[in-house]
């Protein structure tokens, strides 16, 4: 076991992937001698070379779009999209390109691309440096879509997301790029859970959080802090948002009977609806309250000083928790105002 | 050189300044920069590009009619474009890689399409029209200029690899307008990458004219990334064929792209959905009819004696027995069972999808129990 960041574990999962397979290239924009700007192609064109490790020019649909030509040759392209908001000039290209070809040539044409997106807010970033787009692939067919939190996770899932033949969109949430954990370097990625599989990160009995990518850690401390209370939370991290492991899910809605979904993504037709409308269809008799949702405002991603209003906090999750556990919360409080 | 913002030329009818062998008239005209690209195709050879020609002619009017009759949603034509898309596809290799748009019916021909294949993806029964490895084309793309930058990426494989291959994508005048094309000459370029790129300039891109999409010849814009271009007439076979070989040996040789601008002219429909007589003259249609690529090889050929009524007939006949086949096929496809529609979605298995496959599998069983 190594102590290492985010950040470092997707860089060496990067290195192994490419050790693994030689069809592997990176390609993106200053990924080579820069190492892109957040670092994590660092050392990799020394190591694979220019062919493997590919700065290309600053078009994101041209970089998704040949690609898609790399992999009609054979190759594993592996993208990274340098900002969250960045990835827009791309749709096209991810939603009519890479997500349809296996089906459209019914398996014919694999399309085993990995798209790389430093995601979501928090560091107080420029505008389009802070956005959460998942929502848009989730509902694109022929896609995958991984979010990660924490480093040994984030290691192994990059590794399984490159040795797939289905497109994946890889969000890596960039508040935790320097956050630190013990990763694994030497375990076989065969004894890994599948990529496609949540996790409990921490059991409870009274209701249940599900979250994902830099969320998990915000749910957690709401966990800790709750316990203070004598509220005992069970955590999950869904890790794969398309597909969702509804399993996980619903045998722990059925334990506790009260479900809060967190996101930073804004709330309309995002995945916590996605989710609570899944659970409710799945576990009905089971939920002792309505589930409720803690997400970012239906707002463009504010700016930076702005954005702490923006983002699900401890104290909103409390507050969602205290409403799933009919206790005095922010909704009773404006009732009670109203009366 | 000073900022050039004049057009030098008038897109839309100016064929003067594009590069021939074979004039309207089907004179043979001598051309220094594509003859020797030529030599070795004798009267045996061009007879062999007419047939082609006529039978890609038939299977376009069997197509529409197909669609006519309701057995087709939908057709593209390429009625008019014969000859752009026939002397560039027979100047492939078979190693090489197409990525075609929607309206390359000739192209598939020239790779060895069978007659299903060309109606398959119309007539709705898979997304796909062919085996893509089996003719070394990609599926056909609906999406304006999508395929440049697949041909582009594909290229650059073939360097990364070494390989002595070519990849090729075909689009239209009003592709030219979509970043995507233009993207894809800025990765093509800087990668040097064996990509030849073929703008079809057909002229009108569903009713607009290509002077919408370009006040400049559409193949004058490829040196300003670095590609080298020739502007053909599109209905001139030899000249296609020429150009194409230019182009092909250009990229094979490790020069990088090359560009052609094929110059041509749609006679059709943009698609059966389409009625070209709301935005265009029947001055211009005669026009262009006057300059078939067709009828221009048959009158070079009958001038020098090398084309027979009997071999006319013969060709007819040959074209005929296409489009027999192409609707037998088309007529005898089997629609393949509901639960078909949620294969292959991925590759590997998705456990959202397989329990939304239980549930209509489910449903559709309540059907067979009543």
């Amino acid at each position: 076991m190594t102590q290492m960041t985010l950040g470092k574990a997707l860089n060496a999962g990067l290195r192994q992937a490419m050790q693994d397979d030689d069809k592997v290239v990176l390609m993106g924009e200053d990924i080579g001698t820069l190492g892109g700007v957040f670092r994590i192609t660092d050392g990799l064109l020394d190591e694979f070379g220019a062919k493997r490790v590919i700065d290309t020019p600053l078009a994101e649909s041209g970089i998704v779009g040949t690609a898609v030509g790399l992999a009609f040759r054979g190759y594993r392209p592996v993208i990274e999209i340098q900002f969250d908001g960045f990835i827009y000039p791309a749709f096209d290209q991810i939603v009519s390109q890479v997500a349809k070809l296996h089906y459209r040539t019914q398996g014919r044409v694999k399309m085993p691309i990995t798209i790389r997106v430093p995601w979501a807010g928090g560091i107080g970033a420029a505008e389009h440096h802070s956005e959460s787009p998942e929502a848009y692939f989730v509902h694109t067919a022929g896609l995958r879509v991984i979010a990660v939190s924490d480093p040994q996770d984030a290691y192994r899932c990059l590794r399984q997301a490159i040795a797939s033949d289905d497109p994946v969109l890889f969000f890596e949430p960039k508040r935790l790029y320097h956050h630190k954990g013990e990763v694994d370097l030497e375990a076989p990625l065969a004894d890994a859970p599948p990529m496609g599989l949540a996790r409990v990160v921490r059991a409870g009995t009274d209701a249940t959080i599900i979250t994902y990518g830099a969320m998990v850690r915000t749910a957690l401390d709401a966990a800790a802090a709750a316990e203070d209370e004598g509220i005992s939370l069970e955590v999950i991290d869904l890790r794969s948002l398309s597909p969702v492991d509804y399993e996980t899910v619903s045998a722990s809605v059925r334990r506790t009977g009260r479900v809060v979904v967190a996101h930073e993504a804004s709330r309309e037709a995002g995945v916590g609806a996605e989710i609570i409308a899944s659970i409710t269809e799945f576990c009905f008799e089971y939920l002792e309250a309505a589930p409720v949702r803690v997400t970012g405002h239906d707002i463009p991603y504010p700016p930076a000083k702005l954005e702490k209003f923006h983002l699900p906090d401890l104290d909103r999750i409390l507050d969602a928790v205290d409403r799933v556990m009919d206790r005095p919360n922010s909704l009773s409080a404006a009732k009670e105002a109203q009366q | 050189m000073s900022p050039q913002n004049t057009p030098i030329i008038d897109t839309e009818n100016d064929l003067e300044l594009t590069e021939r062998i074979i004039a309207p008239d089907g004179r043979r005209m001598p051309n220094p920069q594509l003859d020797r690209h030529v030599q070795d195709i004798d009267f045996d050879a061009l007879r062999d590009l007419h047939r082609d020609m006529v039978v890609l002619r038939r299977i376009d009017a069997e197509g529409i009619a197909l669609q006519r009759q309701g057995q087709l949603g939908l057709w593209a034509p390429c009625n008019g474009q014969e000859a752009a898309q026939i002397g560039t596809g027979r100047a492939l290799e078979a190693r090489d890689f197409v990525f075609p748009s929607y309206r390359e019916t000739g192209v598939m021909y020239s790779r060895g399409a069978k007659p299903a294949d060309y109606v398959r993806m119309w007539r709705g029964e898979e997304g796909a029209a062919y085996d893509p490895a089996e003719l070394r084309i990609a599926p056909l793309q609906i999406i304006i200029g999508a395929q440049t930058l697949h041909a582009v990426g594909y290229a650059m494989g073939i360097r990364f690899d070494e390989a002595d291959e070519v990849a090729v994508t075909y689009f239209g005048d009003g592709a030219t307008s979509q970043g995507d094309v233009n993207e894809a000459m800025v990765f093509a370029a800087s990668y040097g990458a064996p990509v030849v790129f073929v703008c079809q300039n057909n002229h009108w891109a569903i009713s607009e004219p290509v002077g919408l999409q370009s006040q400049f010849p559409l193949a004058g814009r490829a040196p300003g990334f670095g590609i080298p271009s020739m502007r053909v007439d599109g209905n001139d076979v030899l000249a296609c064929v020429a150009a194409m070989r230019w182009a092909l040996d250009h990229a094979r040789s490790g020069k990088g792209p090359a560009y052609l601008e094929l110059v041509t002219y749609r006679m059709g429909p943009h698609t059966t959905a389409d009625d070209p007589k709301r935005y265009r003259s029947d001055e211009e249609l005669e026009q262009w009819r006057r300059r078939d690529p067709i009828s221009r090889l048959e009158a070079h050929l009958r001038a020098a004696g090398e084309l027979t009524d009997e071999h006319l007939a013969s060709v007819q006949a040959q074209a005929d027995e296409m489009a027999r086949e192409m609707r037998a096929a088309c007529l005898g496809m089997i629609t393949r069972p509901a639960m078909a529609v949620f294969d292959r979605v991925y590759a590997e298995p998705h456990s959202g999808l397989e329990r939304e496959r239980d549930e209509y599998a489910a449903y559709l069983a309540t059907f067979e129990e009543a």
